[in-house]
């Protein structure tokens, strides 16, 4: 193994790829080799940098200076001036939101770039953007399989439950339910059989975090399962993954091979007698298959449909057998917190959430791309600091936390502080860590209605208030952007959304009406507007808007 | 994989490839690589410290380029940063001169006096 002077890193998440990251990559290497430092500098093509929406984006090496937005003819430059002459160039390194600052921000304000990295704190992505996922040398160069090997030769299964259980983890795939209880349910259950899957469905609109950590660190999610395997004394393992995610798909698919021939999957690892294996499947293309019950019956070949819980999965699951469902974010946490210790993770973010959160920033923000934060971080802060706020000089709206299932906070809740506790209090929920940041120049009725949309056109249809109560509800947003809505309706809407929240048979229709219920709550005069027959933002087209209307 | 030993015995290995990652001090050796520094040959220089710092599997050195330090006379130059000490500064270093800089200062800690030009 060589040692090289510098590592060029080439983000390979997906937007990167996207973008020509590839051809990127390729143009390093060949100048590198024009320029006779094939075996001086070595390119690496690796996991999500962050800044999505600013790529391709490439990270150099001692010196960690960070490129963005490259085009072929960037290459040459900086394999140059930077890699050759040992000049950085200035012109092309990242700056927080470069689209955006360009029409705003006072000059002189140079550290906000930094700010982005700075309010960070990487657990989850701590390989993330650093190792390259196809090796799993350089995970375990860092680290990596250190906490399976110390679970395995040190702890008893019982001891690594305990572990998560006083880290307070909670689980990352948007129910917040603590991982260690979860854990103690299975392991507690007698059976010959027990499986751990890996719920990497991932079909909330906005949010790709999984998907980012699955291609930039697969070798994070195998740890943190075979760990979960031998606590709950399971030996097999099923990772979910979603169609689409064919990136995803390989490299987890490559990870696995990699441990098995290392005998960190498969027979007796660490010569402790425990046997873990790890198999994929590839999601059926609903958003209902991210439940976890509907997740366990397609699982089973048969349609996606939720059960009727109880029976809980930790207790009859898969094939009737116990089966711990964890999302993959949450399995990231795992090695971590068996290293480091559960007083160190309960140091990170709020006493009772405490950790760290990835979120996936989109909508109207300067910034988009994948961040992780410590729990309890406000609103403010991830929009106006990390975010580097609204572009176009426009003023904020709401945001939208937990996806399309979540909730909608407005200006008011900015110094909300961001935790599963808190948001749920608030009506919100964090849900699995999707930001849609919307501006003042949309409609609320009009946003509402997409939502509806969608819950319309993925509702299984297994139950009746949210195969119905649904497209009744687009029905009613639809009269109010038509300006025919009456006030019975606004009645009819609430109770309509209350019976759903409390009779539907799973998150997706009791979750459905979130955003409407928060929305009629903090917006409450902008749809009375409507009832009157204006739109004050001018989106819903057969309305006045309030300046023509007066 | 039979025991943490085992793992440990790999990661000592995979390290050295990732460890110019890492965020800590690291013995930093910088060479001046301005045009002069190159028609004076600090691209050979380089290359022998790189052979060196592999010959000797070295860890926590890093080796940067940097743009003309202003001494082009003294070009190759070469500056060596331990971390808690004084930089110092080498002019004209031949590929010879800079592996025993690698072996003497580097590895040893005994500065080569008479070569050195400078001190930060
Ligand atoms: C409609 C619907 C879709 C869901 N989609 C996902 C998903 O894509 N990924 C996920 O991890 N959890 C999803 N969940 C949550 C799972 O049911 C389950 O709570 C979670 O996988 C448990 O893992 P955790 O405890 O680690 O969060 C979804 C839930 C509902 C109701
Ligand atoms: S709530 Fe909706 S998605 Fe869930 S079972 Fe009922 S119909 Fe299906
Ligand atoms: S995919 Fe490249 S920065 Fe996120």
């Amino acid at each position: 193994m060589a040692i090289y002077r510098s590592h060029v890193l080439v983000c390979g998440g997906t937007p990167c790829l996207l973008k020509g990251a590839r051809t990127i990559r390729d143009l390093f290497q060949q100048e590198i080799d024009r320029y006779q430092m094939t075996d001086e500098i070595r390119v690496v093509e690796t996991g999500c940098l962050g800044p999505c929406d600013e790529g391709p984006v490439v990270i150099i090496y001692p010196e960690g200076v960070m490129y963005s937005r490259l085009q072929p003819a960037d290459v040459p430059k900086i394999v140059e001036n930077h890699l050759y002459k040992g000049r950085v160039v200035e012109e092309l390194i990242y700056k927080e939101g470069k689209a955006g600052r360009e029409q705003s921000g006072p000059p002189g304000v140079t550290l906000e770039g930094e700010k982005y990295l700075d309010r960070q704190k990487r657990v989850v992505l701590r390989n993330c953007g650093r190792i390259n996922p196809d090796s799993i040398e350089e995970y375990i160069a860092n680290h990596g399989y250190k906490a399976l090997g110390k679970a395995l030769t040190e702890l008893r299964p019982e001891e690594v439950v305990q572990m998560v259980i006083d880290s307070k983890l909670q689980g990352r795939g948007g129910a917040g339910f603590p991982t260690g209880l979860k854990w103690s349910f299975t392991a507690k259950t007698q059976a010959d059989r027990k499986y751990i899957v890996c719920n990497a469905d991932e079909g909330e609109p906005g949010t790709f975090k999984d998907r980012l950590i699955m291609e930039g660190d697969p070798h994070s999610i195998i740890e943190g399962m075979a760990i979960a395997g031998y606590a709950v004394g399971a030996e097999e393992g099923i990772i979910y993954i979603r169609g689409e995610y064919q990136l995803s798909i390989e490299r987890m698919a490559r990870a696995i091979r990699q441990a098995n021939q290392y005998g960190l999957l498969g027979k007796d690892i660490f010569g402790s007698g425990f046997n873990f294996q790890i198999q994929i499947r590839s999601g059926a293309g609903a958003y209902i298959c991210g439940e976890e019950t509907a997740l366990l019956e397609s699982l089973e070949g048969n349609r996606g449909e939720p059960r009727v819980k109880p029976p809980y999965p930790g207790v009859a699951g898969l094939w009737g057998k116990p089966t711990v469902v964890n999302n993959v974010e949450t399995l990231a946490n795992i090695a971590p917190i068996i290293l480091n210790g559960p007083a160190w993770f309960r140091s990170i973010g709020t006493e009772s959430c405490p950790g760290t959160k990835v979120f996936t920033m989109l909508g109207d923000i300067n910034n988009q791309g994948l961040i992780e934060v410590p729990m309890g971080i406000t609103l403010r802060e991830i929009v106006y600091e990390i975010g580097g706020g609204i572009p176009g000089g426009k003023g904020f709206k709401m945001a939208q936390t937990g996806g399309t299932s979540g909730g909608c906070l407005p200006m008011e809740y900015l110094d909300l502080p961001m935790d599963y506790d808190t948001l749920a209090k608030a009506g919100s929920a964090l849900g699995s860590g999707a930001m849609l940041i919307i501006d003042d120049t949309h409609c609320i009725v009009d946003v509402l209605k997409n939502f509806m949309r969608f819950f319309c056109h993925e509702s299984c249809g297994k139950c009746t208030p949210c195969r119905e109560g649904n497209p009744r509800l687009y029905e009613i947003l639809t009269a109010l952007s038509a300006g025919t809505a009456t006030q019975a309706q606004i009645q009819l809407m609430k109770d309509l959304a209350r019976t759903m929240q409390l009779t539907a048979l799973c998150g997706l229709g009791q979750s459905a009406p979130n955003s409407l219920m928060t929305c009629l709550r903090f917006y409450a005069d902008e749809i009375a507007e409507h009832l009157n027959g204006e739109c004050p933002t001018g989106v819903c087209k057969s309305l006045a808007t309030k300046s023509e209307a007066v | 994989m039979k025991s943490l030993a085992d793992l440990e015995k790999i990661r000592e290995e995979a390290r050295r490839m990732t460890e110019l990652r890492e965020e800590k001090e690291q013995t930093k050796v910088i060479i001046g690589m301005g045009t002069c520094g190159i028609a004076a040959g600090a691209r050979e220089t380089m290359k022998a410290i790189l052979e060196e710092i592999n010959k000797r599997n070295l860890t926590g050195v890093t080796l940067t380029p940097t743009g003309c330090l202003g001494l082009c006379e003294q070009e190759p130059i070469v500056e060596v940063d331990i971390p808690g000490q004084p930089r110092i500064i080498y002019g004209k270093v031949t590929p010879e001169k800079a592996r025993q800089i690698v072996a003497k200062h580097i590895v040893n800690n005994n500065i080569i006096g008479e070569w050195v030009i400078g001190r930060k």
